[in-house]
C-alpha cells in the first residue's frame, strides 16, 4: 500500500505560552519551540505500522519553508521511506483550500492509495483532509482510531464520536483519512535516528513543479481571511490564589470544605 | 443576502441542543433573515415537527439511506436538495467535522471552522471569531458569502433560542435526495467499555492532564483523591498514552460529568474537556501556564506545578 501522510510544523503547544505580538497580526514567534503537529505523529505511526504488515511505502509531505525540512526528517527517523517538501512563496498565507490545493496537486503527481493527516493542527481547524478527499472525489473520514486492512479496494476505520463510542465504516480506497490521537502509540525518535536521515535528500516542488495556479492559493486565494490575532476580554475568570503557598494550600482546603470537597 | 440554513442534529428522535443554538447564530449573521431548518434521517416527522415550532421552514429530506447520519451521503442529500449559494450552519461536532470541509468544497463556498462567535457583516463580508492554538489565541476570520458559505459553530456558544414561537412548516424534499451511493458505509457503533468506577457519578474529582508528565506520577493524584475522598478523572493525552482507561476521560469524547467540586490539575481546558464538564461545579484549576484556557472557566485558580503542589495539599489534608 502506497501512503502519503500530509504532516505540518507548528508551535509546540505544551511547550510555548502563546501570545499575541504588539500588532495583533501574528502570534509572537520570538521564542517558540516548534514540532511535528501532533496528531500527524499518529498519522506517520500508523501509516509505517500498516506498510510493516501490508507491504509498501510511506511519503511524508508538508507545505512550508525550508524550516519544515526537519520535521520531515523527524517522521522518516520514525520510519516515512520518503519526504516531499512543496515550497513557494505564492503558498504563503493559504487558508485551508489552498492547502488542501496545493496537496492535492502532489498527490496527482504520485500514485497512493490511502492518504492521511491529522485530524487537526494548531488553528484547530482539522479541515484540510476533509477539502483534499472532495477534491479528490474520494471518500473521507475524520478522526479515525482504528484502521484494518479489508482488502486492496477497503478499509474498516472506526471514527471517535461523542461519549467514547466508535462510529465503524467500511470505506473505499483511494480514501482520505484524518487521525485521530490515542489511535496507536507513536515510536520514540533518537538522535541516533535523526542523524541517519540527516544527509537523505528530500526533493522540493514548487507552484510551477506541481502545476498549481498561484492566483488560486496564497493569501490572494484565501476565501477565509484571518484578520488579526487578538485575547478576548472574558468575564473575570477565576480568582487567582496568589502569594505564600503554604498560605495557598490552607485557602484552598477551606475551599474545599466549604464546597463538600474534602469527606 | 444569501438564504440562511441550520443542520440539525439528532438522536433517538431528539434534537441536540445546538438546534436551538444556530438560530442565535444565524440571527447574528442576518438579524431580520429567516433561517430554514433542515432535517435529515430515517422516519423524522416528529423530530421535523418540534423543530417547526422554532423554524418558520423545515426542510426534510427522509431517506432510508439516511437512517444513519453519514457524513458522506448527508453531503450528497445536501448539495441535491439546497442551493449551493446558501449559508449553512452545522454544529462542530464530530459529525459536523466530517461533513463541513469537504461540502464547501463540493458548493464552492468559503469554510470557517468552529465559529466561536459572530461580529456581523460587511458588505458582503461575514466576520466570525474562532479560536487557535487550544483557545489561547483567538482570531477575526472573515469571508466574502454572497454567492454561500459553510460554517461549523461550536457547541454552547451561543445561547440557544427557547421561545418556540416559529409555528413553522415542513416542506418535504426527500424526492429531491437523489443517488446517495457513497464510497464510506457505516457498520455500526461501537459502545464505550464501562470502567472500574463511574465518574459520571462522583460528586468529588481530582482531574489529571499533561501537566502530570509521567505515568509515575499517577500515584501522586491518586494520594491526593483517597485524602480528599474523590474519584480521579483525566484529559485526554493521559488516555492516549494509555496511562488511564478511556472510562476516566472527561470530555465530550468522553465522559460528561456533573460533580460538586471538580479540580483541573495540569489540564489546559480545551473547550472539548470543557464540554464533559456540566451542572457548574466549583471549579480549582492548577496549571503552570497562567494562559491556560482552564483560568477562564474556573472559580479558583493556582499557578503552581501539580507535582508539587498535590503532594503538599494531600500532606496539608492529612494534618488536618
Amino acid at each position: 500500500m502506497e501512503i502519503l501522510v500530509c504532516v505540518k510544523r507548528v508551535p509546540d503547544n505544551e511547550e510555548n505560552e502563546i501570545e499575541v505580538n504588539g500588532s495583533g497580526s501574528d502570534i509572537d514567534r520570538g521564542d517558540l519551540v516548534y514540532s511535528v503537529n501532533e496528531w500527524d505523529n499518529y498519522a506517520v505511526e500508523e501509516a509505517i505500522e500498516m506498510v510493516d504488515e501490508h507491504g509498501g511505502s510511506v511519503t511524508v509531505v508538508t507545505v512550508g519553508d525550508d524550516e519544515a525540512d526537519e520535521v520531515l526528517r523527524r517522521e522518516m527517523a520514525m520510519g516515512a521511506n520518503n519526504g516531499l517538501l512543496l515550497k513557494d512563496d505564492a503558498f504563503n498565507g493559504s487558508d485551508g483550500k489552498g492547502i488542501a490545493t496545493v496537496l492535492k496537486a502532489a498527490v496527482d503527481k504520485g500514485n497512493y492509495d490511502l492518504i492521511m493527516t491529522g485530524a487537526q493542527a494548531d488553528d484547530g481547524a482539522g479541515q484540510v483532509g476533509g477539502m483534499l478527499a472532495a477534491m479528490m472525489d474520494v471518500p473521507y473520514a475524520s478522526l479515525v482510531n482504528k484502521i484494518e486492512v479489508i482488502d486492496d479496494k477497503k478499509l474498516k476505520v472506526g471514527r471517535e464520536i461523542e461519549g467514547g463510542n466508535q462510529e465503524m465504516n467500511e470505506i473505499d480506497l483511494p480514501c482520505v483519512l484524518s487521525i485521530q490521537t490515542g489511535i496507536n502509540e507513536p515510536r520514540y525518535v533518537g538522535i541516533r535516528g535523526i542523524r541517519k536521515v540527516a544527509s537523505v535528500e528530500i526533493p522540493t516542488m514548487n507552484a510551477g513543479d506541481l502545476g498549481v495556479d498561484a492566483g488560486a492559493v496564497g493569501a490572494g486565494g484565501a476565501k477565509a481571511k484571518r484578520l488579526d490575532y487578538f485575547v478576548p476580554e472574558l468575564g473575570e475568570g477565576a480568582e487567582m490564589l496568589e502569594g505564600d503557598m503554604d498560605e495557598i494550600l490552607d485557602k484552598v482546603i477551606e475551599l474545599l470544605k466549604a464546597k463538600g470537597g474534602l469527606k | 443576502m444569501a438564504q440562511l440554513f441550520a443542520y440539525i442534529a439528532h438522536k433517538d428522535g431528539v434534537a441536540d441542543d445546538s438546534a436551538l443554538e444556530l438560530i442565535e447564530a444565524a440571527k447574528k449573521i442576518d438579524g431580520g433573515a429567516d433561517v430554514t431548518a433542515v432535517v435529515i434521517g430515517s422516519g423524522i416527522d416528529g423530530i421535523c415537527n418540534e423543530i417547526a415550532a422554532s423554524y418558520k421552514e423545515v426542510v426534510k429530506i427522509d431517506n432510508d439511506a439516511l437512517a444513519y447520519p453519514n457524513a458522506e451521503v448527508v453531503r450528497k442529500a445536501l448539495l441535491n436538495v439546497l442551493p449551493n449559494d446558501g449559508i449553512i450552519l452545522i454544529p462542530h461536532d464530530t459529525f459536523g467535522m466530517d461533513l463541513g470541509p469537504g461540502l464547501s468544497i463540493k458548493s464552492d463556498s468559503p469554510f470557517v471552522a468552529d465559529v466561536v462567535d459572530i461580529e456581523g457583516i460587511d458588505g458582503s463580508e461575514l466576520k466570525t471569531i474562532r479560536q487557535e492554538y487550544g483557545g489561547q489565541v483567538s482570531t477575526h476570520v472573515s469571508c466574502d458569502i454572497s454567492a454561500g458559505a459553510v460554517l461549523t459553530i461550536r457547541p454552547g456558544s451561543f445561547q440557544p433560542d427557547e421561545s418556540k414561537s416559529a409555528g413553522g412548516g415542513v416542506t418535504d424534499k426527500s424526492g429531491d435526495a437523489g443517488d446517495l451511493t457513497v464510497g464510506r458505509r457505516f457498520l455500526e457503533i461501537v459502545e464505550a467499555e464501562v470502567g472500574d468506577v463511574d465518574i459520571t457519578k462522583s460528586e468529588v474529582l481530582v482531574s489529571i492532564g499533561r501537566g502530570i508528565e509521567d505515568e509515575d506520577n499517577l500515584e501522586v493524584a491518586e494520594e491526593l483523591a483517597e485524602a480528599m475522598g474523590a474519584d480521579v478523572s483525566c484529559s485526554r493525552p493521559i488516555v492516549d498514552q494509555k496511562w488511564l482507561e478511556k472510562s476516566r476521560q472527561v470530555g465530550t469524547s468522553g465522559q460528561t460529568v456533573k460533580p460538586k467540586v471538580y479540580m483541573a490539575l495540569g489540564i489546559s481546558g480545551s473547550f472539548q474537556h470543557v464540554g464533559g464538564i456540566k451542572g457548574s461545579p466549583f471549579m480549582i484549576a492548577v496549571n503552570k501556564n497562567p494562559k491556560a484556557p482552564i483560568f477562564q472557566v474556573a472559580d479558583v485558580g493556582v499557578v503552581a506545578d501539580i507535582l508539587d503542589f498535590m503532594p503538599d495539599l494531600t500532606e496539608k489534608i492529612k494534618e488536618g
